[in-house]
C-alpha cells in the first residue's frame, strides 16, 4: 500500500461521496414527516405509509405519473430494440453509400440534444395537424432509443460468423427457422443491453415528454415532478417513492454486473 | 444476402419521418412568420436583442465552464477506475454511473435544497456545481472506456525507453485517450447549452440558459421565433460536430451496461 494508492483511493471516494449526497439527502429525509426537504421533524415511516396505501393528497396524480413514466418505457424500449435490431441487420448488410448514410442518420438522434428533438417533433406534429398525447410521447421516446439500440446490436452481427447462418439453410431449416434458432440467440446480448439503455434513457427522459405530451394532462413522474416544483410545493411522497427506486436500481445493476464478472471470471 | 439490406428500409422511412423531416420544419418555422410568408425577422430578432444574445452568451459560457471543470474532475477518476493498479472490482465503475438512473430533475432538486441548507445562495456557482455533478458520469465513462481499452504495452514501451511517469502520460496516455475526451465533451456541452428545467432549480429562476427561452417561447406559442432559437443551436451542433470529426465515432456510448 504506498501512498499513490491511497490517494487515488480517497480520491475516487470524495468523487462518489460528492455524487451521492442528493440521493442520501432525499433518503434520510424520507424517513420524517415534513412538507419540505432538509426539514427534520422526527422519525416516520408516514411518508411510506402514504406511499403505498395512496392517502396522500394528489395520490392519483403521482401514481398515474408513476404508471404512465413506466408504460410508456416498455412500450418505446420494446419497438425501439424490434426496430433497432431489424435495422441493424440492414444497415450491416448495405454495402458503400447507402451505408454511410444510415449510419449518419442514425448518429443524428444521439448528438440532437433533448430540447432539439423535442422542438422539432413538436413541431412536427403541430404541422401534421397531430392531437398530442400519449401516442406522439412513445413516438418521440422510440426516436432517441433506437440509434442506441442499432449501435448495440451492431458490433454482435459483426462477430457472428455468416457462415452458420449459410449452414442453417444448408442443413435444411427455413429462413425462419435460421433466424430463430441462429441470428436472435446470436444478436441476444446486443438486444438486451439496447433494450436496457433504451428503458432507462425514456425513465429518466424529460424535455422530449414535455414538449409532445400535448395539453390533455398527460404526466410522466419527471413532468409531474417539475410541475410540482414550478408550483413551490414537491409532494413529500416523492422521497419514499425515489428512495425505493434507487434501491431496486442499485440491486439490479449489481446483480448484472457481479453475474457479468463471474461469466468473464469462467470464459 | 442481398435481400437482407432490404431489412433497413423500414428504419430509413422512421428516421426520415421522425428526424430528418423535423429538422426540416425547424428551418422552415423559423423562415416564417406568424402566417407563414417567408422572413428572416426571426434570425433578425435574435441578434438584435439584447436579452438572447446575453442569454446565449452566458450559456455558452457556462457550458466551457462545466466541460472544463467536468473534464478536470473526471479525467482523474477515469484514469484510476482503469487503472488496475488502483481498482480492481467493476463494481466500482457501476457506482459512478448509477446516479444517472436517479430522475435527474429529483436529483438536482436535492442538490438545489443542500446548498440552500449550507447557506450557499443559489446562483451562478451553484449552477456551475450543479451541472457539473449532473454531467460528470457522462465525462467519466467515454474516457474510462477508452484507458481501459488501451494497449498498455504502448506505456511500458515508453517507459523501458526512459521516459518519466509524467511524459509518459503526457506523449502517450492522454493523447491515445483524447477520444474519450472529445466524446466526453460532446455529452457535455451541447446538454448543458441545452438543459433548461436543470438551471432554474440551481438559480431559483434568477439565471436563465438558452434552453429555457427556447422553452418560454414555444410554450407561449411563439414558435417561429422558438424555431429560429433552435435553428442557431443546430448550427452549433452542427460546427462542434464537424470539428471533431469522426475520431471518436467508435467510441460513442455503445453500451452503458
Amino acid at each position: 500500500m504506498n501512498t499513490r494508492k491511497v490517494f487515488a483511493r480517497i480520491y475516487i471516494w470524495i468523487v462518489l461521496v460528492v455524487l451521492y449526497a442528493p440521493i442520501l439527502f432525499i433518503a434520510v429525509f424520507s424517513f420524517t414527516e415534513a412538507k419540505s426537504l432538509g426539514n427534520w421533524t422526527g422519525f416516520s415511516m408516514n411518508l411510506y405509509k402514504n406511499l403505498f396505501t395512496g392517502s396522500m393528497q394528489n395520490s392519483s396524480g403521482l401514481i398515474s405519473a408513476v404508471e404512465n413514466t413506466l408504460v410508456i418505457a416498455l412500450i418505446a424500449s420494446v419497438i425501439a430494440t424490434l426496430l433497432g435490431t431489424v435495422a441493424a441487420i440492414g444497415i450491416f448488410n448495405l454495402k458503400g453509400r447507402k451505408k454511410n448514410v444510415m449510419n449518419f442518420l442514425n448518429n443524428i438522434p444521439m448528438i440532437n440534444p433533448d430540447i432539439i428533438t423535442g422542438v422539432s417533433l413538436f413541431l412536427l406534429f403541430v404541422f401534421l395537424h397531430i392531437s398530442q398525447g400519449y401516442t406522439t410521447v412513445v413516438l418521440a421516446h422510440i426516436t432517441f432509443c433506437t440509434p442506441y439500440v442499432v449501435l448495440n446490436v451492431m458490433p454482435k452481427l459483426s462477430q457472428l460468423n455468416p457462415n452458420i447462418y449459410e449452414a442453417a439453410l444448408d442443413l435444411g431449416a427455413t429462413p425462419m427457422q435460421a433466424l430463430r434458432k441462429v441470428l436472435v440467440p446470436a444478436l441476444r446480448p446486443g438486444m438486451i443491453s439496447g433494450f436496457i439503455l433504451s428503458f432507462t434513457m425514456s425513465l429518466d427522459d424529460f424535455a422530449v415528454t414535455f414538449f409532445t405530451r400535448g395539453t390533455i394532462g398527460l404526466d410522466t413522474l419527471s413532468t409531474y415532478i417539475y410541475a410540482d416544483a414550478r408550483k413551490g410545493g414537491l409532494t413529500p411522497e416523492l422521497k419514499p417513492l425515489m428512495t425505493i427506486l434507487f434501491l431496486l436500481i442499485l440491486v439490479v445493476l449489481l446483480i448484472i454486473n457481479i453475474r457479468q464478472s463471474k461469466n468473464s471470471n469462467k470464459k | 444476402m442481398n435481400k437482407r439490406s432490404n431489412w433497413a428500409l423500414p428504419y430509413f422511412i422512421f428516421l426520415v419521418l421522425f428526424v430528418v423531416v423535423p429538422l426540416l420544419l425547424i428551418l422552415v418555422y423559423a423562415l416564417q412568420d406568424a402566417s407563414g410568408h417567408f422572413t428572416l425577422a426571426n434570425i433578425g430578432k435574435f441578434f438584435s436583442d439584447g436579452d438572447s444574445l446575453s442569454t446565449f452568451a452566458l450559456s455558452i459560457e457556462v457550458a466551457i465552464e462545466n466541460t472544463i471543470l467536468c473534464i478536470l474532475i473526471g479525467y482523474p477518476a477515469a484514469w484510476i477506475l482503469a487503472n488496475k493498479e488502483y481498482n480492481k472490482g467493476a463494481v466500482t465503475v457501476v457506482l459512478f454511473i448509477l446516479p444517472m438512473w436517479i430522475n435527474a430533475l429529483m436529483r438536482t432538486l436535492a442538490t438545489a435544497e443542500l446548498f440552500t441548507m449550507a447557506g450557499i445562495q443559489l446562483g451562478k456557482g451553484t449552477l456551475l456545481f450543479g451541472m457539473c455533478y449532473d454531467y460528470l458520469p457522462f465525462m467519466i465513462y467515454p474516457i474510462y472506456n477508452v484507458l481501459n481499452k488501451m494497449d498498455k504495452s504502448y506505456a511500458e514501451a515508453a517507459q523501458d525507453l526512459g521516459a518519466t511517469p509524467g511524459e509518459v502520460f503526457r506523449k502517450v496516455t492522454l493523447p491515445l485517450s483524447m477520444p474519450g475526451v472529445l466524446s466526453g465533451v460532446m455529452m457535455v456541452f451541447m446538454p448543458t447549452v441545452s438543459t433548461f428545467a436543470i438551471s432554474e432549480f440551481l438559480t431559483n429562476n434568477k439565471i436563465k440558459l438558452f434552453g429555457t427561452i427556447i422553452q418560454e417561447n414555444i410554450n407561449n406559442s411563439m414558435w417561429n421565433y422558438g424555431a429560429a432559437l433552435s435553428l442557431i443551436m443546430l448550427v452549433i451542433i452542427g460546427i462542434t460536430t464537424f470539428l471533431q470529426g469522426n475520431e471518436s465515432e467508435e467510441n460513442s456510448v455503445g453500451g452503458i451496461i
